[in-house]
This record gives C-alpha cells, structure tokens and sequence, in this order.
C-alpha cells in the first residue's frame, strides 16, 4: 500500500512537473502560479511548503526552459544578467518592505500594471 | 543597460512584496522598454528567473519549508513539458504569443482583484494572506 502511495505521488508531481513545464516554456515565467495551486490540491501541501518547494523546482524547470530557448538562439544573456542580480536585491528588498506596506494597495497596484502591460503588449 | 537593471530591481521588488514570481513582469519589461521581440523577452525573463529562485530557495530552505525530495522530482520531471513549451513558443508568431501573454497578464490581474477584496484595507501582506515571502513565485 505504501509503494502504491508514493507511485501514486511520483505520477502527480511527474504531471505538474510536465504541466508548470510546459507553462514555463510557453510564456517565459517560472510556472510557480501552476505547481502551488497543485502541491495544495493534489499533495496536501499547506502554502509555505508549496511556494517554497515551488522556488526550488523552478530553479531546474527555468534551467530546462532556458536552456531550450538558449538552442533557438532566444537568449539574451547579458539582458538576462543585467535583470536578473538587481532582481535578486529586488527581492530582498520587496521582502523587507511586505511588513509594512498595505497588502491590499500593493495587491492593486500589482493588477493595474499587469493590466496597462496587456493593453500596451496588445495594442503593439 | 540602466532599462534592464531598473526592469529587474522594479520586478525583484514587487516579486518579494507579492510572492510572485519576477516573469510576469520581466517579459512586459523587455518587450515595452527595451524593444525585444516576444520569443527573445521570454527566453532572456527565464534566464533572468533563475538567479531570484536560487536565492529564494536558500532562505526558504533556512526555515525548513523546502520539501528537497519532492522539489527535485518535480524539477526533473518538468524537461519534456519545458521542452515541448518552448518549441510551441517558437512554433507560434511573435503577434499570436504576445496576445496569449497578454491575456495571461489579465488573468494574474484578476487574480490579485480578487484576492484585494478579501484583504482588510489596512493588513499587512502575510503568507497568510496566500503567498510566501522572499521571492515565493506564483
């Protein structure tokens, strides 16, 4: 029964493992808004674990991806570079300042620029 | 130069306050301001990704909350998915995959709406409220 369980786990991680895949490779992010609605609903996973379990297949999933775009010849490495340390600082940053800035502002704010950033993608 | 490093400190910045992870706003970025083609914008976001959920990863797995075993699993099982979403990325138009990012940018925005109104005007932004500190990515 136990190694029908964990048969049972390595089948669904092997499918969200495909599913944030292929959602990573398509549009160029990391997959995590697929793998920790699926860790909470399929694995049992409470939301700290799930995010941070997330951030690390990530780390292999956006390796794979980018490794693939790197063969079309897609790559901006120095680009890449140049966003992603200043992102890192970033994110400390962002961390930091999550205790006391309002969550809802933030929370619109966040949707405002997602909306404008789709018209303006749309509108190209 | 100062373009991509404002595009990475702005979106580092707003992927810690939220928990979200640097793509969504990564690609828009290089797209809007630096004039990259869609194709080139999202394979250099999933370069630019990488160095955030290292990171990340470290100070999340200081508290315990990375499950190793099952975040490699998950990680290796994800080649051929990523594999197959890169070659459809590249199968499709510039026009046709920019659209279908913009629509998933409205998406991510309806999500955050939604989750706005379930949080009190004055709390703060807690794993509570759904989502992870130090570069969680959703």
């Amino acid at each position: 029964m136990l190694a029908e369980l964990s048969s049972h786990r390595s089948l669904r991680l092997a499918l969200i493992g495909t599913l944030a895949g292929l959602f990573s490779g398509l549009f160029g992010v990391g997959g995590g808004s697929v793998i920790v609605p699926l860790l909470v609903l399929w694995l049992g996973y409470e939301e700290h674990a799930a995010t941070a379990t997330s951030l690390a297949a990530i780390v292999f999933i956006a390796g794979f991806a980018a490794l693939t775009q790197g063969l079309y010849g897609n790559v901006d490495v120095v680009d890449a570079i140049l966003i992603g340390i200043p992102a890192v600082i970033g994110v400390v940053m962002g961390t930091r300042l999550q205790q006391r800035l309002p969550a809802r502002t933030v929370a619109l704010l966040f949707a405002g620029v997602l909306v404008l950033s789709a018209i303006e993608l749309i509108l190209r | 130069m100062i373009g991509a490093i404002a595009i990475g400190l702005g979106g580092g910045i707003i992927a810690g306050l939220l928990g979200v992870g640097g793509g969504v706003l990564f690609v828009p970025g290089l797209v809007i301001f630096l004039g990259l083609g869609q194709h080139q914008a999202e394979a250099t976001s999933l370069l630019a990704i990488i160095p955030v959920a290292i990171v990340g990863t470290f100070v999340q797995d200081r508290y315990g909350n990375v499950r190793r075993h099952d975040a490699v699993l998950l990680g290796l099982l994800s080649v051929a998915g990523a594999g197959a979403g890169v070659a459809l990325a590249n199968a499709l138009s510039g026009a046709v995959l920019r659209d279908a990012f913009a629509a998933l940018l409205l998406i991510v925005a309806a999500q955050f709406v939604r989750r706005a109104q379930t949080l009190g005007r004055g709390a703060a932004i807690t794993p509570a409220a759904g989502d992870s500190a130090a570069g969680g990515d959703r």
